[in-house]
């Protein structure tokens, strides 16, 4: 994670095995910019799409009388459907995430920018529009703002022990993605998400976790410290221990993706020792899905 | 010093410091081991938690009993523990050492030396004088009572007796004094035993030293039902034991080694054990002792003598036409009486030469054939004992007659004579008392011999001398002739019933022992042996060595015949004037007793139980178990998991094998590495000569010729590499160029059969003697011999001198001549099969000789003319201008041409027959 451009370039890396992804736009009339993709699907745009059979009730002005005039039927010529979508990006870089467990693992926070970027890059190949929340980085598109989205992730400095994402900053009607450990207080998370949801913005939540936090394979007399050093835990018998955290671990989970059931968010762990690959992919399917 | 049982304390206050144990159990129970920090984000899903127990924050108790046993094995080594430990009550007043210094001692004579060497060291340690007697070498007079240390440096010196201490107890009823006695027993009972120990209880306190080692004692081998009896016996009965025992003697070579071994075994509760040991008469008669194996001591050896030699002897009778009249044969009571002592020879006379019996037996030989005369003559000179029987062959021929016979011991007259026959005067004659000086004196003479017939012996001045027995009338029956070593024996009778009842009866029988021409029955006894003396020869010492005796005092007969050594008939092989006696310290009647002690008396085994140091084993026990706490403590804390824990336990495992390991996967590399070069790329090889002037050339000119190759063909070798044809394996090259030196060493058996089967399957070898510009006017130079001495033990097919035709003229250039740096030598290449010169259908190629010829020969120097430098350069002149380089070109045309072969086979000889057989196909 030295500068801005390796880290664009693993990105870019990352990025292109992937056709290019379209995002769906379920509430088009508010923010629908016509963009340069079309959707493959019928709609205003200006590419063909297809001609079918005039049906009743389609306006006369509409039917192509070139196509219509080599055959019995009247043909309509239909043009494919095209529109550009925004999309919120929000990385969690406070001092939580900078924390890798082994020397072997990239931080938190370095696997979470990495795809936050890659979802960028994937977007802006796409046409999309896409921003950095928290970043004064509103939706735009094209390689600038790729630029820039890198150079903030990369120059952003530890701000709390635990972050929380801006609900208002996301556009009504857009999509957002939000890269994070959750694993500090869920309140302010829960609020943001309240308010997306209200504002009709739809999204996915990745709670990036490092194995250790998940294994919690410790033993003995310990003191737990947070990353930035003000919230300690002390324990006598770490091993103990192990059983509640786990429980506590999977019960936050399983108030994230209620949440997100709630909302009609999607959610997704994503383990720094696991390829990013995967968890992208599974992204760009979720962003997919949500038409 | 403390002493608690088996263990005592040099520094026993330091044992205090176990007190401590408690305390320091509860302090450290107290404080819990110290916590980690640890960066952790998920701590805020921890607060809020409560431990549920509260033992962690004490040590647990198995941790405590670690470091417990760890510091108090630390303390406890500290304070000087020694097993075993040595409570010397300090004794006052002079110590008697005393030995017995037998042939029994000898068995652990330097366990007995330091047991000694301790008596005395703790003596001078108390400050007392000291005196040490060994009982067969007694100083005469008063105890020398001296310090104690000074005695120290006698004990090497000291060596125990062959025989049994003489006279002791009247020895020990003369000392005289007050002191303690140490009496280191050899473990046998004695008759005196029990007087000296009175003699020296009287004097102060007795113990005695013993050592459990059993005692064995090997009787005398004796020769019985043809096979040798041996009898071993030992001092207790308790337990059963396998013992060995070995049968030494001179091979023929000369070269003293073990002829035969067998086992004995002892049952539990017996003292005897008795083998038959069965050996061929050749390997009977060399073997010169048996020895028990393992056991250093005179009673475990047995020296044979004459008793055990079984002679040779060859019967030749003069004409054996008189077919199955058993009783005239006149072999036959020789055969008899010879049978069951001597093995008897059959042959003819020229085969029994050959294998130098003992004695050679002429019953009624007149004539012996010239050649074998001679033969005969020499073998007597050498030691040879002939023994020749009159009869009527004899009687009727011209047998030295005229002038004396060289093998026969007196001249005879005509016919002989008969007497008391039908046609005769006069009685038949009995035999006189025989002479003193006669080899018989002291046989008795049966009434029942008489004496029908005979040959006479002329007079002669020297006919007395040579009789040695004699007809009641005077005349001889027995004349003897000594030539050079040897002897010739006549008995003017014949050997069978014919002539006389002498072969009838027992005197006969002993007349044949006397003269040595059969064995002695075992032991003689006193009376025999009354009156002689006897020199030794080969001495038998206390450890059961057999040595020289050097010059020692004659011994009479009759000291022998009493079969107990002692120092003035020391146990050995003696000789006398014509048969050797053993005398050993075990005889066949000795019984071997173990000595039996008072129960007031301590018996103590010879084994002195060592102080020893526990110190050392306590302290780097209580580390071991620190080292031990450091780890525990570790995982405890939970600091020891993932890798680190894996590395230690990885570092245990391997610490003491690391080295090994490594040496091996070493050697495997490199050894794996070898074959995967040489067969990754085609490599050409050349052999290590050990010169390495020419080793650098031959690696040179492979690279050359390899450049070469590389250039104009489809071969791409590897680097060159030189083999040792001891050690690397050969089968992986295709080609090895051998260049010969003068001064090469020899492959061994094992490179050769390497080499032979390289050959056979497929290999090719240049022999290059590098010679071919002196060697071509047809002489044999240095290398070609060689060569010649390489090559002799390799499987090298019929060569030829390479024909015109050969497929190596044409396998890639067309050549003609193959130089190198010479250009003169002829090359020599394996013979095509007879036949197979006949052209097929006018082709003028060979086609039987399709195989790769295993060897080529020449001595072109081809390497030399191949050589490159590191820059690519040619290192070797070859010829002069233009022509040189020229032949530079034929000579690397001609290391193509056989790289090409070695690699194509036979595929270029076929190539030429392509165009006819397509030609053949076409039409």
């Amino acid at each position: 994670m030295s500068d801005p451009v390796t880290l664009r370039s693993r990105a870019e890396r990352l990025a292109a095995p992937f056709p290019p992804l379209l995002a769906g736009a379920r509430h088009l009339a508010g923010s629908v910019v016509l963009g340069s993709h079309g959707r493959r699907r019928p709609g205003h745009g200006d590419e063909f799409w297809q001609y079918r059979t005039a049906v009743q009730g389609d306006e006369a002005r509409n039917i192509d009388w070139r196509r219509s005039g080599r055959s019995d039927a009247h043909f309509i010529r239909q043009m494919e459907w095209q529109a550009a979508q925004s999309v919120t990006i929000w990385v969690d870089t406070s001092a939580s995430m900078r924390f890798a467990s082994t020397r072997n693992l990239p931080e938190k926070r370095f696997r979470a920018s990495e795809l936050g970027l890659a979802l960028a890059i994937l977007l802006n190949q796409a046409g999309e529009r896409f921003g950095l929340m928290g970043h004064d980085l509103p939706a735009r598109t094209g390689e600038l703002q790729l630029m820039r989205m890198a150079e903030a992730l990369e120059r952003s400095g530890p701000g709390g022990e635990y972050g929380a994402p801006v609900a208002r900053e996301m556009p009504s009607r857009s999509r957002a993605v939000f890269l994070s450990d959750f694993l500090g207080d869920i309140a302010p998370a829960r609020a943001a998400l309240t308010e997306a949801a209200d504002r009709g913005v739809s999204g996915m939540l990745i709670q990036v976790l490092d194995p250790q936090e998940e294994a919690f394979p410790f033993d003995g007399r310990t003191i737990f410290e947070s990353i930035g050093g003000t919230i300690r835990h002390e324990t006598l018998k770490a091993r103990d221990l192990r059983g509640r955290y786990l429980e506590r671990l999977a019960e936050r989970k399983a108030e994230l993706q209620g949440l997100c059931r709630a909302t009609g968010w999607q959610y997704s762990t994503h383990h720094t020792d696991h390829p990013a690959t995967s968890i992208l992919l599974w992204a760009w399917s979720a962003l997919e899905r949500v038409v | 010093m403390l002493i608690l049982g088996p263990i005592g304390f040099t520094a026993p206050w330091i044992l205090l410091g176990l007190i401590v144990l408690p305390i320091l159990w509860l302090l450290l129970r107290a404080v819990p081991p110290a916590p980690i920090r640890r960066r952790f984000p998920g701590v805020a899903l921890l607060l809020g938690l409560k431990d549920e127990e509260h033992q962690a924050d004490k040590t647990p108790w198995w941790l405590l009993l670690l470091r417990s046993l760890a510091i108090a094995a630390l303390i406890a080594g500290f304070a000087g523990p020694v097993l075993n430990p040595d409570p010397r009550t300090a004794a006052s007043g002079p110590l008697l050492v005393l030995m017995d210094g037998t042939w029994s001692d000898a068995r652990d004579w330097p366990r007995r030396i330091e047991r000694v060497e301790q008596a005395l060291d703790e003596a001078a340690r108390d400050g007392r004088t000291a005196a040490l007697v060994v009982l067969t070498d007694r100083p005469e007079g008063e105890l020398p009572f001296r310090a104690a240390q000074s005695w120290k440096a006698q004990l090497a010196g000291l060596t125990p007796a062959p025989w049994a201490p003489e006279g002791a107890a009247d020895w020990a009823a003369r000392l005289d004094g007050a002191f303690d006695t140490i009496w280191l027993s050899d473990g046998l009972a004695y008759d005196w035993r029990a007087e000296v120990l009175t003699a020296l209880e009287a004097r102060g306190a007795v113990s005695v030293f013993e050592s459990p080692r059993p005692i064995y004692g090997l009787r005398p081998a004796a020769f019985e039902d043809g096979a040798i009896a041996l009898s071993l016996t030992r001092a207790r009965p308790e337990g059963a034991a396998t013992v060995t025992v070995a049968a030494s003697g001179l091979d023929p070579n000369g070269v003293e080694r073990e002829l035969a071994t067998a086992e004995l075994e002892f049952e539990d509760g017996a003292t005897e054990a008795e083998l038959s040991l069965s050996l061929p008469p050749e390997l009977r008669n060399r073997v010169s002792r048996f020895e028990v194996i393992g056991t250093r001591s005179a009673g475990a050896v047995t020296l044979t003598d004459d008793a055990l030699k079984r002679r040779e002897v060859a019967l030749i009778a003069g004409q054996d036409d008189r077919e199955g009249l058993e009783l005239l044969n006149p072999t036959h009571y020789i055969e008899q009486a010879l049978d069951p002592v001597a093995d008897l020879l059959d042959g003819s006379l020229s085969e029994v030469l050959l294998a130098n019996p003992d004695a050679i037996v002429l019953a009624d030989v007149a004539t012996v054939p010239a050649g074998q005369a001679d033969q005969l003559r020499e073998w007597v000179e050498d030691g040879g004992l002939l023994v020749r029987f009159a009869g009527p062959r004899v009687a009727a021929s011209d047998l030295s007659r005229d002038r004396e016979e060289p093998l026969m011991p007196v001249r005879l007259r005509a016919g002989g004579r008969s007497v008391g026959g039908a046609m005769s005067w006069g009685e038949p004659k009995t035999l006189r008392a025989f002479d003193a000086d006669s080899p018989f004196s002291g046989l008795s003479i049966p009434e029942d011999v008489s004496v029908n017939a005979q040959v006479l012996a002329e007079p002669d001045p020297e006919l007395s001398d040579r009789t040695i027995a004699s007809l009641a009338d005077g005349t001889p029956l027995v004349t003897r002739k000594r030539i050079g070593a040897g002897q010739v024996v006549l008995f003017h009778v014949t050997a069978n019933a014919e002539w006389s009842s002498l072969p009838l009866s027992g005197l006969f029988v002993s007349m044949l022992e006397r003269l040595a021409v059969s064995t002695r029955p075992s032991q003689p006894d006193a009376e025999e042996l009354a009156g002689t003396t006897w020199t030794i020869d080969q001495r038998l010492t206390a450890f059961g060595q057999v040595e020289e005796a050097g010059t020692l005092p004659g011994v009479p007969g009759e000291r022998l015949a009493a079969g107990e050594p002692g120092p003035e008939a020391p146990p050995g092989l003696y000789a006398g004037e014509d048969r050797r006696i053993a005398l050993n310290v075990v005889g066949p009647e000795t019984s071997l007793t173990p000595a039996i002690w008072p129960a007031r008396i301590p018996v103590e085994g010879l084994r002195t139980s060592e102080e020893r140091s526990l110190a050392g084993l306590l302290l780097s026990l209580g580390l071991g178990l620190l080292a031990l706490d450091v780890l525990a403590a570790l995982w405890l804390a939970g600091r020891l998991t993932g890798p680190r824990a894996a590395a230690v336990v990885a570092a245990l495992a391997f610490m003491p094998l690391g080295g090994e390991v490594r040496a091996q996967q070493a050697a495997a590399t490199t050894d794996e590495g070898f074959a995967v070069d040489v067969t990754s790329e085609v490599t050409l090889a050349h052999v290590l000569t050990g010169n390495p002037e020419v080793d650098r050339v031959a690696a040179a000119g492979l690279e050359g010729l390899g450049q070469t190759l590389f250039r104009r063909t489809s071969v791409e070798p590897a680097a060159p590499v030189g083999v040792n044809v001891e050690e690397d394996e050969l089968a992986l090259l295709p080609f090895l160029y051998w260049p010969v030196t003068a001064d090469m060493e020899r492959p061994s058996d094992e490179a050769y059969a390497k080499l032979n089967a390289y050959l056979r399957t497929g290999g090719m070898i240049l022999f290059d003697t590098r010679d071919a510009d002196v060697s071509s006017a047809g002489g044999a130079t240095a290398t070609s011999r060689m060569l010649q001495e390489l090559a002799r033990p390799l499987d090298i097919p019929p060569l030829e001198q390479i024909p015109d035709d050969h497929v190596l003229t044409r396998t890639f250039y067309l050549l003609q001549d193959f130089p190198g740096r010479h250009r003169e030598g002829t090359i020599w290449v394996e013979a095509a099969p007879p036949g197979a010169e006949e052209a097929v259908e006018g082709m003028p190629f060979r086609d039987l000789n399709d195989n790769v010829t295993p060897v080529v020969i020449g001595g072109n120097d081809w390497a030399a003319a191949w050589a490159v430098d590191e820059q690519g350069r040619r290192m070797f002149p070859v010829g002069r201008g233009f022509a040189g380089e020229q032949q530079r070109e034929i000579a690397l045309r001609f290391g193509v041409n056989l790289i090409m072969h070695v690699l194509t086979g036979n595929y270029k000889s076929d190539q030429v027959h392509v165009p006819a057989l397509l030609d053949r196909l076409g039409n």
